[in-house]
């Protein structure tokens, strides 16, 4: 007998049972998932990151350099001190000055020139001409610093259309996504569980 | 100076990062490396410092008087600790406790939970899907149209259903989306700003 494969079900009907009404079985369930997934991403942080990146360097590879960010690292923890609280901000403030730093070139390179790139089409297709109208009047939607009145209310409203257009295609891709996975489990109850269907 | 030194490490880092991508000196660029080294080791005490937090706030439940909490906490504990105990010391390879434990218990979970959101979206559809005006409509017919471009059905009613699909999610969404990136990243860039020069400070908590 198959104990992870029973596992796996009486997990999975644990959750479902949340479809009738909340109830102690998904409560439990719930918690265990919230529980083993935070113990997974701690052990997976130690052992990806924390040892070949910071413990090997020092212990194994004698750079002593990286103490300093194990002891700013370790400041973090000062959080749980009243006293000493504010010293947690330093490390803090590393990572969000590091992270604003290093996104305003890779948003410009990655998101606004590719995408500008990627919209200068040759006017030749009404695929093409629907693209870069579609680009523009969303564009001017969400130009918020002009009233939309006139020319620009005109563009704003043809870029709510193409907005509407994107909210339902993503609505439909993911319920079908949802549904796929639904589906994936119902063969999981009824095939490798119960053997009912092959 | 609490809040003085953060804001000066801060405007410091963050010109040198975004000033380095202009300087494609070896000098630089070896600096600029060793410091993304440094973040990924503080980001992860980061990490375990919001396990601390959440293992503090449920070691409290566990060990008061509340008694219809109590087991929920202890799981939750537990779920750690077996996780954690297995991965850091019994290996993390295929046939590991840490292992099975993933495929058994946190995938399938993962899984039903996000299958679980399909009922409710499709209740939340039932309800906001009314053709009230011309923009519900353009959005019900693309949901309509992508939704059965995605399904047997489709192509069964209309060999033009699924190419439908294809051309609304490549040329007007992707249009759409396209518009809604360049949005974000000018948001961010705006926000980025804001953090490097000090305007926006709330990371800091407090007033």
């Amino acid at each position: 007998m198959n104990y992870g494969i029973t596992v796996a079900a009486i997990l999975t009907l644990a959750i479902y049972s949340f479809l009738y009404k909340d109830n102690p079985f998904y409560k439990a369930a719930e918690h265990i998932l919230l529980g083993v997934s935070v113990g997974y991403f701690v052990a997976v942080t130690v052992s990806t990151t924390l040892i070949p990146k910071l413990f090997i360097p020092i212990f194994s590879e004698g750079k002593l350099s990286y103490i300093i960010p194990g002891i700013l690292g370790m400041v973090m923890f000062l959080r749980f001190s009243k006293k000493l609280s504010p010293y947690s901000r330093i490390p803090l403030s590393i990572i969000i000055g590091v992270g604003a730093g290093v996104s305003i070139p890779a948003m410009m390179q990655a998101q606004i020139i590719a995408q500008m790139k990627a919209t200068m089409l040759p006017i030749n297709s009404l695929s093409n001409i629907i693209i870069i109208v579609a680009v523009l009047s969303v564009l001017i939607y969400f130009y918020f610093s002009q009233p939309h009145k006139g020319a620009i209310g005109v563009g704003a409203k043809i870029g709510i259309y193409f907005l509407m257009i994107f909210f339902g295609s993503t609505f439909g891709y993911t319920v079908m996504a949802r549904i796929s996975l639904l589906i994936g489990r119902l063969q999981f109850l009824l095939g490798d569980w119960l053997g009912f269907i092959d | 100076m609490h809040r003085k030194l953060p804001l000066l490490i801060c405007f410091a880092l963050g010109t040198f990062m975004l000033v380095q991508f202009f300087v494609p000196h070896k000098a630089s660029t070896a600096l600029y490396e060793a410091i993304l080294d440094w973040v990924q080791i503080i980001y992860a005490f980061s990490l375990l410092v919001g396990a601390m937090m959440l293992i503090k706030h449920h070691a409290v439940i566990a060990s008061g008087r509340d008694a219809k909490e109590r087991p929920f906490s202890i799981l939750i504990l537990m779920g750690i600790t077996v996780m954690l105990v297995a991965g850091l010391f019994f290996g993390r390879g295929e046939g590991t406790v840490f292992h099975w434990l993933f495929q058994n218990v946190q995938a399938p979970m993962q899984a039903t939970m996000f299958s679980l959101l399909s009922f409710f979206v499709a209740s939340a559809a039932y309800r906001g899907f009314r053709a009230r005006n011309s923009q519900a409509i353009f959005l019900l017919v693309a949901a309509i149209i992508v939704m059965l471009g995605r399904i047997p059905v489709g192509e069964i009613i209309s060999s033009y259903i699924p190419k439908a699909a294809d051309w609304i999610l490549n040329v007007p969404s992707m249009a759409a989306r396209r518009g809604i990136y360049i949005g974000i990243a000018l948001g961010t860039i705006a926000t980025s700003l804001r953090v490097i020069l000090g305007i926006e400070r709330t990371y800091l908590g407090g007033k």
